[in-house]
């Protein structure tokens, strides 16, 4: 028996891979003044090609004894995981600039981290998806300490790797289970040997310590403590990537997971699901209240926007994981958005990360102001901005599926998130101003301004964004 | 009657356009702010004539939307505008009062003129969007985007407290409107669309209409408001600049009586009856109370602010009564209010812009300086009082009348509101008008200018000629009234049937 195989649907990763070894090269040859941002838009250029090769594929692909698949739902979210990359890269140039120079290694980590993220989008195999989770983490924990010489950047790598190891350890023992009790790693039999009627204990156990690997990386209540931390410690470019493509490699892993290797004990991480997303939401509205670092702020944000992308999942349904998808790529633009401002607030060579410092932005530096406004009232989901279908989707699923009491603490939790980004609103507009800022790096304004234009009209043409949606989560069931 | 361009659009878009153009404005501090007020009043006003073709054009004699348009928009939702007989009147009402507001603008707005007259603008596009939607998603859309500019406008051109009666009108509204947000979607499931006219033609399940009613209850008793969970107005009157007070009076109080008329009634026709009495309860509350604590404000805004909710009152009454001299009084009222309560703020605006205050107490007399001013705020003040002769009196007499048919003691309770309206406008009066001039400072206060007049004159008139002469309004809204009693009665009957049938 002779099995072609067939690589094209893995060009993607080859490319990441290979490319991100390549610029290695490039970068020990280089010229030391020069080759750090050589190395940066080299970078950007391999994620670029590899998002052309994502785009170019069609229907559904398996690999390697169906561990790697490629279907609608893995493309999509592997843009958006490219995209996330590729800006935070972009964004990081002018802050390494005013650092003392852009070190090489660190675009070419973030390429490892990206393709460690193909491959979990991918993955379709317990073993598979730890490859990729792994070789993502590894890469994270070193650029989150990638300033050595500052103590916070180097505790919060610390920080980050401890519990990452740990998560990973329960996630490995959770698929040793799910292995022991099926007699599977691969998804599609884990799911043909799981039946609804007198569900195995020891595979519940397995599949709660699966989860809570998954909900360590998406930060999950109650396994988020390390992110504020990390957010606030690491260096902000780093935070920026943080709370972009991982996020949604991970949730798209949890997604295809869930959704394809167990739908029939539905009812059973149903629940798990709908307290990771109560708790999330819950933390995120409450705890970012008291905050007064923006980069702190922004980790609760990102905590409670993955509760409300949980609510889609929570439903369970085709409808549930297209308000997930959908909600992923607009949280990515106001993300991406948000810290476009943060890493341009500059003032005397040093970065500001005090929230009250933004008074009276809206006089000193209006168009940034009136930027950062639409996209933080588009986080607190007000319509007509993109943050509001996004959570329109979500909870639409939730009704759907009959989750009432979910979709009415979730929208009442985000009144009371609604409160801290007006807060910030609020300083911005109505308070009296402090000192400017120097002016906004080019590529950053650029970033920001895309980002407040695609946020503020989106509802004029929402649908090209919703219709993929809906393809990519119809290929997973 | 139709037009080769969809005019609906062009009404509630073309605000936007002027927004754009003065976001576009270049230049010094002083131009960009003149430039910025004559776009806005422009805008404002073509806005208006072209609503006036509306109007004009409008056919009395059915209850279908006209105007329509449709186009497809993000899957099941469609872009989807018209009005019938209960919604273009509000849209008159809109297009009317806003170019009267910014020209109110032209001594009160001194700083960040240019940003001040986007937001209003905006607010206008979103106002009338609430009108126009015949699709619940795009309704709600416009209906919580109000939020953004109104937000601003009370927070940067408001008060010393400014901040937090800002935070608490956003995050009141907001909660109300997200209850309704599942409601629109649990409708979505169930109807399978969210087209209004289909969704009127929809029968939701009894047990779904008491719940789905409800969550529609929470935002519109926010929005209109009712007792009790009124606190947030008074704060936004008094903080708000006076064109925000104009816009929060005359318009956005109507969103609610408007989500009442267009949604609760006709599409949750048995939990409405269900729950009249409820309403009764808590509009006769509301009328009381909030008139015996308007008796008892330092504060002319906050006193407007509190008559306003007790005339929000006499309208879920009217409305709920179901009869039809109910809703035409209750739809009336909302305009009749629309213009009366507007020319209050704006009376209050013109001594707040000469003596920047709007404490009762700091005035007195102001008849000796103002002879003209004097005239005008009685003129509203009667209105407000319901006078027989004024706009204010049609109003009001109809909602009783509608409601003396259902529940006496009802139209007995409310019917004291009526005289303690007078109490206050009266007692307000009295203090700011009447008197010697005690404080000095009051003593070289100019009378109205001929800016101020222009403002006052359109409001004056139509007051007194809605007193007289009420029909132009009733007969517009009258094809559209009866229409949806008659739908209410047919499904109160149908479900009456099926209780029988089900009967042993």
């Amino acid at each position: 028996m002779t099995e072609q195989l067939n690589l094209l649907p893995l060009l993607p990763e080859l490319t990441l891979a290979l490319g991100a070894m390549a610029l290695l090269m490039v970068g020990v040859g280089g010229r030391a003044e020069t080759r750090g941002e050589l190395v940066l838009w080299l970078s950007v250029a391999v994620l670029a090609l590899a998002g052309v090769f994502v785009t170019m594929g069609e229907g559904t692909v398996t690999l390697f004894g169906g561990s790697f698949i490629v279907d609608p739902f893995a493309r999509l979210l592997k843009v958006l995981a490219l995209t996330g990359a590729g800006v935070a890269l972009i964004m990081s140039r002018d802050f390494w600039r005013n650092d003392g120079g852009m070190k090489f290694e660190y675009p070419v980590l973030l390429l490892f981290a990206t393709t460690g993220m193909l491959m979990m989008i991918s993955a379709s195999d317990l073993i598979a998806l730890y490859v990729g989770l792994e070789l993502q983490s590894l890469a994270l924990y070193v650029v989150a300490a990638f300033k050595r010489d500052s103590a916070r950047s180097s505790e919060a790598g610390l920080k980050y790797f401890v519990l990452g190891a740990l998560s990973s350890g329960m996630l490995l023992y959770g698929a040793s289970l799910i292995y022991g009790f099926t007699g599977s790693t691969e998804f599609s039999q884990i799911a043909n040997a799981v039946q609804p009627s007198g569900t195995n204990l020891g595979l519940i156990f397995g599949l709660v310590f699966l989860l809570t690997g998954f909900a360590f990386k998406i930060s999950a209540v109650p396994f988020h403590m390390w992110t504020p931390d990390v957010y606030e410690g690491a260096p902000t470019p780093v935070t920026a990537f943080f709370a972009a493509a991982p996020k949604i490699a991970a949730m798209a892993l949890f997604v295809r997971v869930v959704i394809s290797a167990f739908p029939a004990v539905t009812d059973q991480w149903q629940q798990i699901v709908i307290f990771l997303s109560l708790a999330s939401m819950a933390l995120g509205a409450f705890a970012a209240i008291g905050q007064t670092n923006i980069k702190r702020l922004m980790a609760y944000s990102s905590i409670g926007h993955m509760g409300f992308a949980l609510v889609g999942l929570a439903a369970g349904t085709e409808q549930g994981v297209q308000g997930v998808i959908v909600y992923l790529a607009i949280y990515l633009v106001m993300t991406l958005g948000t810290f476009a401002v943060i890493l341009s607030l500059r003032r005397d060579g040093k970065m500001v990360e005090d929230i009250d410092q933004l008074a009276g932005l809206s006089r000193t530096s209006p168009l940034m102001a009136l930027a950062l406004a639409i996209l933080l009232f588009s986080l607190a989901g007000i319509p007509p901005l993109a943050g509001f279908f996004a959570k329109f989707y979500v909870f639409l699923a939730a009704i759907e599926a009959k989750l009432y009491l979910l979709a009415v603490i979730g929208v009442l939790l985000s009144v009371v998130g609604a409160f801290y980004y007006l807060r910030i609103v609020k300083i911005m507009y109505f308070d009296a101003p402090v000192e400017g800022f120097e002016p906004m790096p080019r590529l950053l304004a650029v970033v920001l301004g895309a980002a407040g234009l695609l946020i503020m009209f989106f509802f004029v043409y929402p649908s090209p964004l919703v219709a993929a949606a809906g393809t990519a989560a119809k290929s997973l069931f | 009657m139709s037009y080769g361009w969809p005019i609906l659009s062009t009404v509630t878009f073309l605000p936007l356009v002027g927004a754009l153009l003065i976001f576009a404005l270049r230049g010094d501090d002083d131009s960009t702010a003149r430039n910025a007020r004559y776009i806005a009043l422009w805008t404002t006003l073509i806005t208006f004539a072209i609503s006036l073709l509306l109007w004009r054009d409008f056919d009395p004699t059915t209850a279908k939307f006209q105007f329509v348009e449709e186009r497809s928009w993000l899957g099941p939702i469609n872009f989807h505008m018209g009005v019938d007989g209960i919604s273009m009147p509000f849209v008159i009402l809109t297009t009317l009062l806003m170019p009267i507001t910014v020209l109110s603008t032209y001594g009160a707005i001194k700083t960040r003129v240019r940003e001040f007259m986007i937001a209003f603008l905006i607010l206008e596009t979103l106002m009338l969007g609430v009108f126009c939607s015949l699709d619940l998603v795009m309704f709600y859309l416009f209906f919580e985007g109000g939020l953004i500019p109104m937000f601003l406008i009370i927070g940067i051109w408001g008060g010393s407290n400014r901040v937090y009666a800002s935070f608490k009108f956003f995050l009141y509204t907001l909660a109300g409107s997200l209850l309704m947000l599942l409601a629109i979607m649990a409708m979505y499931w169930e109807a399978g669309t969210t087209n209004i006219p289909q969704l009127l033609a929809h029968d939701f399940p009894p047990q779904m209409q008491t719940w789905l009613w409800l969550a529609f209850f929470a935002s519109f008793a926010v929005k209109l408001p009712m007792w009790p969970v009124h606190t947030w107005l008074p704060d936004a009157h008094v903080q708000a600049p006076t064109a925000g007070s104009v816009v929060l009076a005359g318009i956005l109080l109507k969103l609610g009586g408007y989500g009442f008329l267009r949604f609760s009634i006709p599409m949750f026709p048995l939990a409405s009856a269900d729950f009249a009495p409820f309403i009764y309860t808590l509009s006769v509350i509301a009328v009381i109370y909030t008139s015996l604590v308007a008796l008892a404000q330092e504060d002319m805004k906050k006193l407007i602010a509190y008559s306003s909710i007790a005339h929000m009152g006499f309208v879920t009454i009217g409305i709920f009564t179901l009869t039809m001299q109910g809703l035409q009084g209750g739809i009336f009222l909302m305009l009749s209010h629309g213009i009366v309560s507007a020319g209050l703020f704006l009376c209050v605006g013109v001594v707040y812009d000469r003596m920047h205050t709007h404490e009762i107490s700091v005035f007195g007399g102001l008849v000796n300086r103002m002879p003209l001013y004097a005239a005008v705020f009685m003129v509203f003040t009667l209105a407000n009082v319901g006078l027989p002769g004024t706009s204010g009196f049609i109003g009001e007499f109809l909602s009783l009348l509608g409601v003396f048919q259902v529940n006496t003691w009802v139209a007995t309770l409310a019917a004291t509101g009526v005289i303690l309206s007078a109490c206050y406008a009266l007692w307000l009066y009295r203090r700011i008008i009447f008197g010697e001039i005690t404080n000095p400072a009051l003593k070289a206060l100019q009378d109205l200018s001929l800016r101020e007049v222009a403002v006052m004159v359109p409001l004056i008139v139509l007051t007194i000629y809605f007193g007289f002469h009420p029909n132009p309004v009733l007969d517009v809204t009258a094809t559209s009234v009866e229409a949806l009693m008659a739908d209410f009665k047919a499904n109160l009957a149908a479900a009456e049937q099926a209780r029988l049938a089900l009967a042993p």
